[in-house]
């Protein structure tokens, strides 16, 4: 049940994200400047927390997506849901601690600029 | 005392859940079926995208025009973006559209806002469709200089 409104709320804000992430990227096609300008608004270490949260709705929507697939398709599946909602919850704990360490650090330091 | 639950798609549902017509196609099979393929071709694509975007190097603060000019000289990226814009459009379009299918009780309500989502997402796709396809590195003058395929005055 929460991971079921966990998976909806996170493909939402995906989604709304990418649309943002479209009309951003779109601006190389304007005027490189403009794109920088943008851009450079990710680099501040209030956006990596941003960035941290996405990502962490990512990882959540893929790997609760892929336990779906499973439940889904495995003839044992909907038995083991609970099993694999929980070691889908230690990938994902794992998964974000590794990419936050990188990114924060990264986003942190100032990364040489 | 027990409580006799129907099973899902039984004959006995409530008429008044059902909110669409007889369908004469399996429509609604063949999105549920790419919402998995998709989804699976998707963690491959983001995860790389990420990876390559904002793990190696310098991560977030490598992220300019000529980053990204950079990343579209290489085909294989062209097609990983393209790819990835295509399944994610589809994928979430379709997301949204079975939530609002779901919470949206009105016809006329579920109408307007599925036209909204459509209209929403065809212009994001064909924006960024004719932004990979038309994609020029010269029109960035430091650039201009560097490369030499791009024209000199």
């Amino acid at each position: 049940m929460w991971s079921w409104v966990g998976h909806r709320v996170t493909g939402v804000v995906i989604f709304f994200f990418l649309l943002v992430h479209v009309l951003d990227t779109a601006l190389v096609r304007v005027d490189p400047g403009a794109y920088d300008a943008v851009i450079s608004a990710y680099k501040n270490p209030v956006m990596a927390l941003g960035e941290f949260a996405l990502v962490a709705a990512i990882l959540f929507h893929a790997f609760n997506g892929l336990r779906l697939i499973l439940v889904d398709f495995l003839k044992q599946g909907p038995r083991i849901q609970r099993q694999l909602f929980w070691t889908v919850m230690v990938i994902w704990v794992i998964a974000l601690a590794g990419f936050g360490a990188r990114h924060l650090t990264l986003a942190f330091t100032g990364g040489g600029h | 005392m027990t409580t006799q639950i129907d099973a899902p798609r039984t004959p006995r549902m409530d008429p008044k859940y059902n909110r669409s017509r007889k369908s004469r196609t399996n429509f609604e099979m063949i999105a549920w079926l790419f919402m998995r393929l998709s989804g699976v071709v998707l963690i491959v694509l983001i995860f790389g995208h990420l990876i390559s975007n904002l793990l190696v190097g310098q991560g977030v603060h490598a992220i300019d025009f000529g980053f990204v000019a950079g990343k579209w000289a290489n085909p294989l990226w062209q097609v990983w973006d393209l790819t990835m814009l295509w399944l994610a459009m589809l994928h979430g379009t379709n997301g949204v559209r079975t939530i609002i299918n779901d919470y949206a009780e009105k016809d006329r309500t579920r109408f307007w806002l599925k036209g909204v989502l459509y209209v929403v997402a065809a212009f994001i796709l064909l924006l960024g469709t004719m932004v990979i396809f038309t994609f020029d590195p010269c029109i960035d003058p430091t650039a201009a200089q560097a490369y030499n395929f791009c024209p000199h005055n």
